[in-house]
């Protein structure tokens, strides 16, 4: 079997990672001690924004899991994934999540019965190795987003190895796909900005109307709350390429607090790999609160759930927290009860957003949110 | 002009022999049907000997046999070893009644009006015309009595049809003999189970019985010591009502009110008697025989008005909790056991001693209503369980506190026995076949009392065992989960199938060393009696009805 080149320092690692907790916890029973797995707590009360490098950090917190009724199940459950995790590593092998789920079917007691539980697991056992679950041989099920625009993507051919260009600009009426790891990928742009988008809907249309021509940029589908790859392959072309990102979302607590934050500071939950997984430098341009006004958007009334987002983060996230700005756009949301797509701009026009919003709102940083 | 219709009727109006009237209603005596009349019959003999050896201080052996004699007759053999009766008064004792030593005489015993065996004795002759056949003997060297007897219905008199002396190869003793009809059933409130709850009650009796089938049973002595002796007490003032107070007045020797008070009644001493004459306002040197009715009213208001100490109440003889626990435990398989003596209560003067005791779990019926067994003066009663004060405290108990399911004032459910034994000098019985016992508060409260203080104890069992169960649960739910951290260690560290089975016992020996040994806190069994617990069960089905 074929190793892989970049890999083979990385996969003695995380092999010795996991070999190290397995030999501590089997010293413990030998010498009759209660054994225990110790992870972080992955949630927004353990982790902290740093200001500087501006994204969330994990606290100290810590769960554990050992011989108690309550814990036993996850406990065994954790090993069992980490045997699993060894195999595939090992083996040169992956497997996605679901697969990860089916395989515990074999596992009698200590099967999952939900995926939710064995993605639960897999994370708990990143961020006690701190590495992400890419290295430990697990992928994700969900596509990384998509782009469009002036960027040339450098990959490598499966078979032979040799690089391959990949121009972003001639996708005709579709868009390239980013891979589930993209740490190997590089980039040659000479586009001014990054433009991530929420809706597929709306990306659609720009590529349509070829506006990354027209403004000089790079287009990317979030699609939803973006994935850890779709973040990833931002941050490497604000970082590398020094790109600023701008991001589009629709005018709701859930474009807001969900999309680009996640985007930006990264998320409670995956807090142990923030570092690497989010755009500190992304900036708002989306349907901001301010903007339904001005632009006399149509709206849809705020749900429940809504609201009830919004307070929370008020409450608990520490991004929001730390941003005035932000807290100020929420509470001014939640007092006018609405909220707006970005498709509602269509109500000017349809190419609206091409020949005014998006142009008038890059130019002016001040109709920005942090 | 005719004559008043009164004359006419006058000529049917005459004296009612109290023999004709219990004849004519035996269900107040017990004998209302046929399967109650052979219980009856055979409880009423037997109490009396168990009384009677007591008294002499003997311990108590008896035989009990009943024989099918075809046709719904049986016969009906109760044989003991007490002291046997002189030959006067053997034909008074078994055929007149309401005769005997045992009626308003203050005293713990089982009988009490002088009716049950004499009844007994009525009901056979009613029903078959046989004579009772008597033996007794009082000594050794005496030879024995030998009677048959009827009963003159009308004149509450006894009849002898034959009277001779015998040889009866026996020191002392006494043996009835009587022909009834009747019909035998097992079950719940059968002959069977009596003398079966007889003997958890009366652990120093031996009771050798030979049931319809001909199968002997033998229900051995359990203790070779006799209960206390029950002491016989004067009545206490608040006890006595203006008609026996009347009687009391006419009969006595005393010359003074003040000594008629002082001599005649318990707890009244010179000082007490002068303040209840001073409270009637009668003078303490009234004479008795002179007193008008407006005086006794007068005296009886005195003695409500007057403080007075309680009667003593060392007369009584309780079980006891050990001899309690231990008959329960014979008869029923559980794993938890308690009972409790309650201190001795008074109710309108007559002192009582309430003892209860409760057996859950084991191999009782999880579902259902408990099962009571309750006793008067160690006698089971088996009948009317509705009508009794007993049944009223348990429903009137809130049982749910105490680990067992129970809706608003009804019978608790669950896999429980409750035992409820009430001794006093007079046992208020709701009828003269003595089946149920009547409501009084002070009864009832001190039932509540005992049944809470063994519901206490019961709580607290069933507390812990919940939580041992809890605890064993989890602890399995663990160990499930140890074989898998097993295999696991096995694959991530390449160990041998011996290091997993190492780290699988380590494990469950972490297990243990962190939760603690898993207690186990049943009682463990060993006085208990299949065959015995058995009688009486055979045929639940048929037997369970109360028929009154």
């Amino acid at each position: 079997m074929k190793k892989r080149k970049k890999g083979a320092r990385t996969v003695t690692k995380v092999i010795e990672e996991i070999k190290s907790v397995a030999e501590e916890i089997y010293n413990k029973i030998l010498k009759k001690k209660q054994p225990e797995l110790k992870t972080p707590l992955r949630s927004l009360i353990n982790v902290k924004y740093d200001e500087k490098e501006g994204y969330f950090e994990l606290l100290g917190k810590v769960k554990s899991r050992t011989l108690t009724a309550s814990t036993v199940k996850t406990f065994a459950q954790t090993l069992r994934m980490m045997s699993l995790s060894k195999e595939l590593v090992e083996g040169d092998d992956i497997a996605s999540k679901r697969e990860a789920y089916y395989i515990s079917k074999n596992w009698e007691e200590a099967r999952f019965r939900e995926q939710p539980e064995s993605d639960t697991v897999m994370d708990d056992i990143e961020a006690m190795l701190m590495v992400n679950r890419e290295q430990l041989g697990f992928i994700p099920e969900e596509k990384g987003g998509e782009v469009a625009g002036k960027l040339i993507v450098i990959d490598k051919d499966r078979d032979t190895g040799k690089e391959i260009k990949i121009d972003c600009t001639k996708m005709g009426s579709g868009a390239y796909s980013i891979p589930i790891s993209v740490e190997d990928l590089k980039f040659e742009t000479n586009a001014k900005f990054v433009l991530a988008i929420e809706t597929a809907g709306m990306f659609q249309r720009l590529v349509k109307h070829n506006y990354w021509k027209q403004a000089n940029c790079i287009l990317v589908s979030l699609g939803g709350v973006p994935t850890r790859a779709c973040r990833r392959f931002v941050r490497r072309l604000s970082d590398d390429m020094k790109l600023p990102v701008y991001v589009f979302t629709d005018g709701d607590p859930y474009g807001f607090l969900n999309i680009y934050r996640t985007l930006k500071v990264g998320s409670g939950n995956a807090a142990h790999i923030n570092k690497y997984f989010c755009v500190p430098k992304a900036q708002f341009i989306g349907i901001t609160p301010q903007d339904i006004i001005d632009y006399k958007l149509p709206t849809h009334p705020l749900k429940e759930i809504d609201v009830k987002r919004v307070k929370d983060g008020i409450k608990n996230d520490p991004f929001v927290q730390n941003h005035k700005q932000w807290q100020k756009a929420l509470n001014q949301i939640v007092g006018m009860k609405v909220r707006a797509e970005q498709q509602a701009l269509a109500k000017h026009g349809l190419n609206f957003v091409i020949s005014d919003y998006l142009p008038k709102k890059i130019k002016d940083s001040k109709t920005w949110l942090p | 002009m005719a004559e008043p219709k009164a004359y006419e009727l006058a000529k049917k109006q005459r004296d009612i022999g109290i023999a004709e009237f219990f004849a004519r209603n035996r269900h107040l005596l017990g004998f209302d049907n046929k399967r109650k009349a052979l219980m009856t019959a055979i409880k009423e003999a037997v109490d009396n000997s168990l009384d009677a050896c007591e008294e002499a201080a003997i311990l108590p052996e008896i035989i009990v046999e009943v024989i099918d004699m075809g046709n719904e007759r049986f016969r009906v053999v109760v044989e003991d070893n007490g002291p046997g009766i002189i030959k006067n008064q053997i034909p008074k004792i078994f055929a007149k009644l309401l005769y005997g030593s045992k009626f308003h005489r203050l005293k713990q015993s089982r009988g009490q009006q002088g009716i049950g065996i004499s009844a007994a004795v009525m009901y056979a002759q009613l029903t078959t015309g046989r004579a009772a056949k008597i033996i007794s003997k009082i000594d050794p060297k005496e030879p024995a009595h030998y009677y048959e007897l009827h009963i003159d219905t009308q004149k509450n008199k006894p009849e002898i049809l034959k009277e001779e002396t015998k040889e009866w190869n026996k020191e002392h003793g006494t043996r009835v003999e009587i022909d009834i009809e009747a019909s035998y059933q097992g079950g719940q409130q059968s002959i069977d189970e009596y003398l079966k709850e007889t003997a958890i009650t009366n652990p120093h009796c031996t009771i050798i019985y030979t049931n319809p089938k001909a199968q002997q049973i033998i229900f051995p002595r359990a203790v070779d010591s006799m209960p206390s002796e029950p002491k016989e007490i004067q009545p206490h003032p608040y006890g006595v009502e203006i008609g026996v107070m009347i009687s009391m007045l006419g009969t006595t020797e005393s010359r003074t009110l003040q000594s008629f008070l002082t001599t005649e009644f318990s707890r009244v001493g010179s000082g007490t008697a002068k303040q209840i004459c001073e409270n009637a306002a009668l003078l303490p040197n009234t004479k008795p025989g002179d007193m008008s009715r407006e005086m006794i009213e007068k005296l009886m208001e005195g003695i409500k008005k007057t403080k007075l100490i309680s009667p003593p109440t060392d007369c009584i003889s309780p079980i006891g909790e050990e001899q309690l626990e231990k008959g329960l435990k014979k008869e029923i398989n559980a794993e938890f056991y308690t009972a409790v003596t309650r201190p001795p209560a008074v109710y309108r003067g007559n002192p009582f001693i309430i003892e209860a005791g409760i057996a859950y779990g084991g191999e009782q019926e999880a579902e259902g209503q408990i099962r009571v067994m309750r006793f008067a003066n160690r006698v089971p009663l088996l009948f009317q369980q509705g009508a009794c004060a007993v049944t009223k405290s348990i429903t009137q108990t809130a049982w749910r506190t105490y680990g067992l399911s129970q809706s608003s004032n009804s019978m608790p459910q669950g896999p429980c026995t409750i035992l409820v034994h009430v001794a006093s000098v007079w046992v208020p019985f709701t009828s003269e076949s003595k089946e149920a016992i009547a409501h009084y508060p002070e009864i009832i409260k001190e039932i509540k009392l005992a049944l809470q203080e063994c519901g206490r104890e019961l709580a607290s069992y069933v507390r812990k065992k919940r939580k041992i169960h809890e605890e064993g649960k989890k602890r399995s739910y663990i160990e499930t989960y140890i074989p898998h951290v097993g295999t696991a260690l096995k694959e991530l560290l390449g160990l041998k199938d011996n290091d997993r089975e190492k780290v699988e016992s380590m494990l469950k020996e972490v297990l243990e060393k962190h939760r603690g040994k898993l207690e186990s806190i049943e009682a463990e069994n060993t006085e208990y009696d299949e065959e015995f617990a058995q009688i009486g069960h055979e045929e639940e089905k048929e037997g369970g009805e109360d028929s009154d």
